[in-house]
């Protein structure tokens, strides 16, 4: 689903922060990306989400080659993943359906379409009932769970999770990860960069973890 | 579909698989459904957008509806000044102005001699008294004028030439027989002055054309920055559309029905201010017109003339957004 091959990346100021990266994650697989701050998680996500462009070596998703991904057809790639971020990345001038709909709205859904995803995707985390409120309203937890249903409102083969329990108990944690696994239980490749260690180990899931941009547990 | 190979020569290459994820559910119907609803929605949301910050709209629209309503005030007002000119332009009327000494009755016969003339097509004569109660009307000078004892007026003779004499030289020989006349104290061919005041008023348009240019680049440069404002505003918005695989025109398309409301309703707007100055000026005007016997009437807006005015402002503001628009979208980028 996934594959690293000797990937680098080098930035003019700060010199390589990616060094030969190789990995490969299989369809329906959770992965953990994990390593100290500036070791390299961000631009592992970055290249991913195409916001960044490799210097060396070949990143394929879902056997498509991303280093030949035009930029006018970047969009489209993006919509082959969900992200979910810590931050959550609400608009908070819309309500929780509209904000789970703005996926399938881009990418030209029908009205009815939009409107059974939409409850299916709150459905099945836990938020049916709240489409009509804003996200503000909304506990930490909660806002979380929007943003996840947003990511795979388009069942995306793939979901891409920055710290997406940096900002959450212990036990909502948690429950966002079962939540993870049940879509990985549908066929979903999951990557969660996160550096929360006793999570990481309480899930007992794959570690990618880098060092200085180099992947040193895979 | 079939993808076509457009370079056969070349060792084949992984496409984007842009189509499948383009593709949304539904036939072709419902994604045409879908693409109308996407533009009806960024119409209507876009209003409200703009309704719901009524300061900041009021502001931006009010600047422009000035700058649109200076452009197309002035053009109005060429307009009419040419339509004044208009009418003047078959009249090459030439005034003869008698001597004091000479009677009204021979005025007459002066002015049967004159209409004989194969040259002449009409001629008119004004007396004394017409030509006194027409000043005392329209001068505001009539209790002065009471105190007068003799009326100071000529006696005037009218003459309009053929048509056929619309050449320059026949005129100016006719208009010369007349100055040689003993009854005539003081000839004057009204055409001089048409000329002077077509030139001046050809100037007058081209100043409206000039001013318009600088005032409609103004209306694409405010428009234009007032979306840069806009995006600023909403950049976290483009941003996580950009993540969630929006295109760059799908990010644009509310901004640029932005643009057309706020070029479009300062078009409105500024129809209302000049025709409400029109209306302010209308009774002076008219009053005016009564001195040249109603010839003029005050011109305001065509239907015409109010449909160039909305296509351009709207026009000027989408492009001015539009062009703005394909730059800022480019450059803001999910971090």
């Amino acid at each position: 689903m996934l594959k690293f091959d000797n990937v680098s990346k080098r930035y003019a100021e700060t010199g390589d922060v990616l060094k030969n990266v190789s990995f490969h994650l299989r369809q329906g697989e959770i992965a953990f990306l994990t390593g100290h701050s500036g070791a390299g998680k961000s631009t592992v996500l970055k290249l991913i989400a195409l916001m960044e462009r490799s210097t060396r070596g070949d990143i394929v998703l879902d056997g498509q080659k991303l280093s030949s991904v035009k930029e006018r057809h970047v969009p489209y790639i993006r919509r082959k993943m969900g992200f979910i971020f810590q931050d959550y990345k609400l608009l908070q001038d819309r309500t929780v359906f509209d904000n789970v709909a703005l996926p399938l709205i881009i990418a030209g859904y029908g009205h009815h379409e939009i409107s059974r995803r939409v409850r299916a995707a709150l459905d099945k985390v836990g938020l049916l009932g709240k489409e009509k409120k804003f996200p503000l309203g909304l506990s930490g937890g909660e806002q979380q769970r929007v943003g996840i249903a947003r990511a795979v409102v388009n069942k995306p083969p793939m979901i891409i999770a920055d710290e997406p329990t940096g900002n959450l108990d212990p036990e909502l944690s948690t429950e966002i990860m079962l939540l993870f696994e049940q879509f990985q239980k549908v066929g979903v490749t999951i990557l969660i960069a996160s550096h929360d260690i006793s999570l990481i180990q309480r899930m007992n899931h794959r570690v990618l973890r880098l060092d200085h941009g180099q992947l040193v547990v895979s | 579909m079939k993808q076509i190979d457009k370079y056969p020569h070349k060792a084949k290459v992984v496409k984007p698989d842009v189509r499948q994820t383009q593709k949304a559910g539904g036939n072709f119907s419902d994604r045409f459904k879908a693409y109308r609803d996407q533009h009806a929605q960024a119409l209507f949301s876009s209003l409200g957008r703009l309704f719901s910050t009524p300061f900041t709209s009021t502001m931006t629209i009010g600047v422009l509806a000035i700058a649109i309503s200076l452009a197309s005030g002035f053009y109005l007002v060429v307009v009419n000044l040419q339509q004044l000119t208009a009418g003047l332009e078959a009249s090459n009327q030439i005034s003869l102005f008698l001597r004091d000494e000479i009677s009204e009755a021979h005025a007459n016969k002066y002015a049967e001699a004159i209409r004989k003339n194969p040259n002449v097509r009409d001629v008119k004569l004004i007396t004394k008294q017409q030509a006194m109660a027409e000043f005392k009307g329209f001068s505001g000078f009539g209790d002065a004028i009471d105190v007068l004892e003799k009326n100071p007026l000529p006696i005037v003779i009218q003459v309009l030439p053929k048509d056929a004499l619309v050449d320059k030289q026949g005129l100016t020989k006719l208009f010369e027989d007349f100055k040689q006349s003993t009854e005539v104290d003081f000839a004057q061919m009204d055409l001089a002055w048409v000329v002077r005041l077509q030139s001046i008023v050809s100037t007058a348009r081209l100043g409206a054309i000039l001013l318009s240019l600088l005032l409609g680049l103004a209306v694409f440069f405010i428009a234009g920055n007032t979306i840069r404002l806009e995006i600023h505003n909403r950049r976290e918005e483009v941003i996580i559309a950009k993540l969630v695989g929006a295109t760059n025109s799908f990010i644009q398309r509310p901004f640029l029905y932005t643009g057309f409301w706020i070029g479009f309703l300062s078009g409105v707007a500024a129809w209302f201010i000049v025709t409400f100055m029109m209306l302010i000026l209308r009774q002076s005007v008219e009053n005016i017109s009564g001195l040249y016997e109603g010839a003029f009437h005050l011109l305001f807006f065509s239907y015409r003339e109010t449909l160039i005015l909305l296509i351009t402002s709207t026009l000027l503001a989408v492009v001015g957004s539009w062009l703005v628009l394909h730059i800022q979208v480019k450059q803001l980028q999910p971090e």
